[in-house]
């Protein structure tokens, strides 16, 4: 079979979310011969299943709102453990960014007097969150997505790259891939490479994740070299639905809480009242009376608990079911029915309402809802320079959800849109002006493409060994129950040592059939990434004997100093894991100022 | 490519008085662009599941290598368009406990796309289409760098706008599901969603009538409304987008005063024009007057 397919490009972009094709269009327009790959069919990349919104100080429905307030929140939401100069820029940029959708076509919700509406989401002082209903993601995704093809740029789809290619210094210069119809391999060429490709839920069994968040990305940087950053920080979403079983994970939005949905046990309490943390006290309501009053006269009255960050919520939910304080499928109720009539819910709220209707048979407009806590986000991933998203590789570039740092140890609510669009126009800006700068033509090496090829294929000639949808189901049973939500080093010891025995029978992974789009190839493949950040945030895990954001260890409750400022760096030396504790980047004293007591 | 319908779907026998649950009998296309046919798998039904996780219980347990398209297993994406027991319908929204028990259940690629491999089709098309839409050119901001639109102008267009791109319309549509031929002449009905969104666009400023009636195809249209019945989106394609457009296609050719009282923005676009035609290879886009914007105008 010929292996002769190849492309030269200026960017390669890996990944079509909101991040890639943010990226894409920027090194277009800046004059960049442009690639776009991705794994899927443009247009379906996770990003389309975001619902809430996208945060940006707009000041729309609060002129009080601005950078400030946006950044403090983003911190304080991140247990201040985010890289504050990437949480800088994100609330600077974000709302010109949102304006530039617009631009391009999206049509977000609005205001009595024309502009763009905001709604409220956990951590956010302000209603923040540009949206439309709730399907936010694919309104972003389209509007990216239609001004990318306007522009002319290059797409490769259901195209999944396997490896990265690198010259002599170490510096990236091209990736290869295959065709997932045909199985056929393909090589670029690139002098520079952006990686945009998307979390790692899948490696969790209950997750809000598509099947493509298989941590792809975070692998083939780590494999060329590149660092991560704060791999344990995962964030578990409050609310996913816990029934029926097939529908187990799919994300419930934040939006229902903002939009008035409280959280109750089987006793019909309000439990939220009783997890109230001293780090979030001054700003959340004591009472039930106190916090519902909020919902109409948000000036006067603090929120109510059930919009705390995600992380506090989480838990607990988790604390509650734990207690035997459950709903009959071990989660809580979410009850917007008895707060908002039906016709509030089904025009605020149509897609939750659809889902729950055609999934689970149960209409919310009447009947409470049943969830618990899914793996949906990762707040670590490569390490990236905060202003040009450069990784720790010459020529590799990273952003959106695969990129860390941004969001600390846990994510606000609407703070990855806006991520993808303010990184993803970084990042795609760097790597155009790098590979404007370079003279000449990719040389890549016919060798490592080559090996690559060969590796990727040798699946096929592994008898005997087990199947990779067997080999997928463990993988997700270890980390589900050893790596979850609550975290103890036995268990997390455990989990390094399964991982281990885990990737050894991967490697010997059969795959029966033949190359053309064959899933049970292209899961084999996707395992290798899969198992890799897999064993970066186990390690990562352990290294952090502390609590913090989405990292909770039943060990260590609690903030510990001696972890208030360290990164934990994961590489790989001589094919071994390593972790590292680097100190974090410190914040100048301006921008401590808005953190003293009292400040808002 | 047309598709061998395979064995004639068989009856399935009753359980004995006190058995466990029969098993789900399931007929899925495999196969490739050279042939194929349905192939039978049994499998043990499971509570309140769709049927993208039975054809998944069957791919992890049976069939590895069996080839289906999917991303989000909630109806966001798109992806799983099949037919289902000859009905158009994504897989991940249809429980399977809404399908007749006593006959086994087919799934099928979808019928007016190349066949790739089993359940997944080829569906550039789509995507060339994409490529010929004119895009979006809204005017200049307001003074303070903001755009105002009322919400009752946008509801429209936030209707079209809730389209997945499933092509569970395009499938269905007999002018080219029938018609191969048709299809380099013919956008079809995700895509008049599409033109229709951007004309009543409240900020955007190009003319594309002549466009639509003569590159799209929409004359080709006879409004069966197959397409709006098989759409998971519950958009009114027929009714709102395409007869609407057929009516200010009819306008322009007729009557271009009566279009321009209609069409709320715009300022003379030599350069809107130029760029249209240089990603269509037509001559399209005519220059609308000046006006000042007026929201609600034109829906
Ligand atoms: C259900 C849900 C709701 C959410 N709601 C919100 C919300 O309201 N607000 C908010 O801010 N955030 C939300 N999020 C989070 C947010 O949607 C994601 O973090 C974000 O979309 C990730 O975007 P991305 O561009 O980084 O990558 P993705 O959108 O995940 O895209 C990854 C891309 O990379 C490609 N890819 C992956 N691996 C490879 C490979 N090996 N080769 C080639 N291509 C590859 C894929 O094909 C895809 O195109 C939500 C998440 C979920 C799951
Ligand atoms: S109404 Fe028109 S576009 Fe829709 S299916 Fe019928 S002919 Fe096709
Ligand atoms: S208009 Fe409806 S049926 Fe057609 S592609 Fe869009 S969502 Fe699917
Ligand atoms: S898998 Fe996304 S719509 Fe069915």
């Amino acid at each position: 079979m010929p292996d002769s397919e190849r492309h030269d490009f200026d960017v390669v972009v890996i990944g079509a979310g909101g991040a890639g094709l943010r990226a894409a269009i920027e090194a277009r327009e800046k004059g960049a011969r442009t690639a776009l790959v991705c794994k899927s069919l443009l247009g379906k990349a996770h990003t389309v299943m975001a619902e809430g919104g996208i945060a940006a100080a707009l000041g729309n429905v609060w002129p009080e709102d601005n950078w400030e307030v946006h950044f403090r929140d983003t911190m304080r939401g991140g247990k201040m453990l985010n890289n504050w100069r990437m949480a800088q820029i994100h609330a600077l940029e974000a709302p010109e960014r949102v304006l530039e959708l617009e631009e391009w076509g999206a049509l977000f919700d609005r205001t009595q007097d024309g502009r763009i509406l905001q709604r409220d989401f956990g951590g956010h002082r302000y209603a923040r969150l540009a949206h439309v209903g709730d399907r936010t993601g694919l309104e972003m995704i389209r509007a990216l997505q239609n001004r990318a093809v306007s522009i002319g740029i290059d797409v490769f789809m259901e195209c999944k790259i396997v490896r990265l290619l690198q010259d002599g210094t170490g510096a990236v210069n091209g990736a290869v891939g295959f065709w997932r119809e045909s199985g056929r391999f393909v090589t670029f060429g690139a002098k520079a490479i952006v990686i945009a490709t998307g979390g790692l839920g899948k490696a969790w069994k209950f997750t809000t994740n598509s099947w493509e968040c298989t941590g792809d990305g975070m692998a083939l940087a780590l494999w060329a070299g590149a660092d991560l950053i704060d791999m344990e920080a995962i964030q578990f979403h409050p609310t996913g639905m816990v029934w029926p079983p097939s529908a187990r994970g799919l994300l419930v939005t934040e939006g229902v809480r903002g939009d008035g949905g409280v959280l109750k046990n089987r006793d019909g309490e309000r439990f939220m009242f009783n997890y109230i943390s001293p780090f979030f006290a001054a700003e959340t309501a004591e009472t039930i009376e106190e916090g519902d009053q909020w919902y109409t006269n948000k000036r006067d009255f603090r929120r109510p608990p059930e919009l705390l960050p995600r992380d506090e919520v989480a838990r607990a939910i988790n604390s509650e079911v734990k207690a035997g304080r459950g709903s009959p499928h071990g989660g809580v109720f979410l009850d917007i029915a008895s707060r908002r009539t039906p016709e509030e819910i089904r025009r605020l709220l149509p897609s939750m309402y659809h889902q729950f209707k055609e999934l689970a048979d149960i209409d919310i407009t009447t009947t409470p809802m049943e969830v618990g806590p899914t793996c949906h986000y990762a707040m670590g991933g490569i390490r990236v320079e905060a202003d040009t998203e450069a990784t720790t590789v010459a020529g590799l570039y990273a952003a959106g959800e695969a990129a860390g740092g941004m969001h600390g140890s846990n994510r606000l609510g609407g703070n990855s849109l806006s991520d993808l669009v303010v990184f993803g126009r970084r990042a795609g800006l760097a790597a155009a002006e790098r590979a404007l700068g370079m003279p000449g033509d990719p040389d890549v090496s016919e060798s490592q493409v080559a090996d690559v090829t060969r590796h990727a294929r040798s699946y096929f000639d592994n008898e005997g060994g087990e199947d990779a949808y067997a080999l997928h189901r463990d993988l997700q049973d270890t980390m589900q129950s050893l790596v979850g939500i609550i975290r103890v080093e036995r268990e997390l010891l455990e989990a390094k040592e399964r991982l281990a025995d885990l990737a050894e029978r991967a490697a010997k992974c059969a795959v029966e059939g033949n190359l053309q789009f064959n899933p049970g190839w292209h899961l084999a493949l996707d395992l290798e990434s899969m198992l890799a950040v897999s064993n970066c945030t186990t390690l990562s895990a352990i290294e952090r004997r502390e609590s913090r954001g989405g990292h909770t260890r039943d060990d260590y409750p609690g903030f510990r100093p001696e972890f208030e400022n360290v990164n934990m760096i994961t590489r790989l030396v001589d094919g071994e894991y390593t972790i590292a504790q680097e100190p974090k980047p410190q914040m100048p004293g301006e921008l401590s100022k808005l953190f003293e007591d009292g400040a808002h | 490519m047309a598709i061998d319908t395979g064995p004639a779907p068989t009856t399935v026998p009753e359980p004995p008085p006190g058995a466990p649950p029969k098993d789900l009998v399931m007929h899925l296309w495999r196969g490739d662009a050279s042939g194929g046919r349905f192939q039978e798998y049994r499998v043990a039904p499971q509570e309140g599941e769709v049927v993208l996780d039975v054809v998944h219980r069957i791919q992890a347990t049976q069939a590895p290598d069996l080839a289906v398209r999917w991303n989000c297993k909630a109806g966001k994406c798109g992806s799983c368009s099949a037919e289902i027991n000859g009905r158009p319908a994504l897989m991940c929204m249809t429980r399977m406990s809404t399908l007749p028990t006593d006959q086994p259940v087919t799934v099928s690629p979808m019928r007016a796309f190349p066949i790739m491999r089993d359940l997944v089709t080829d569906v550039s098309y789509n995507f060339e289409v994409a490529k010929l839409i004119p895009a979006f050119k809204p005017g200049p901001r307001d003074p303070d760098g903001l755009r105002r639109m009322a919400q009752v102008d946008i509801d429209r267009g936030q209707e079209f706008h809730k389209c997945i791109e499933c092509f569970l319309c395009q499938n269905v549509c007999h002018v080219i599901r029938d018609h191969e031929e048709n299809k380099p002449r013919y956008a079809g009905p995700r895509f008049f969603v599409r033109l229709a969104e951007l004309e009543m666009h409240p900020l955007d400023t190009l003319d594309r009538r002549n466009y639509i009636r003569e590159d799209m195809g929409i004359g080709l249209c006879n409004i069966t409304k197959c397409c709006t019945e098989v759409c998971p989106e519950d958009i009114h394609i027929t009714d709102n987008a395409i007869i609407p457009l057929k009516e200010r296609i009819v306008d322009a050719h007729y009557d271009p005063v009566a279009w321009l009282g209609r069409k709320i923005t715009g300022r003379p676009v030599p350069l809107a024009a130029a760029e249209a035609r240089k990603h269509t290879g037509a001559a399209h886009a005519q220059p609308a007057a000046p006006a000042t914007p007026e929201p609600g105008d034109i829906a």
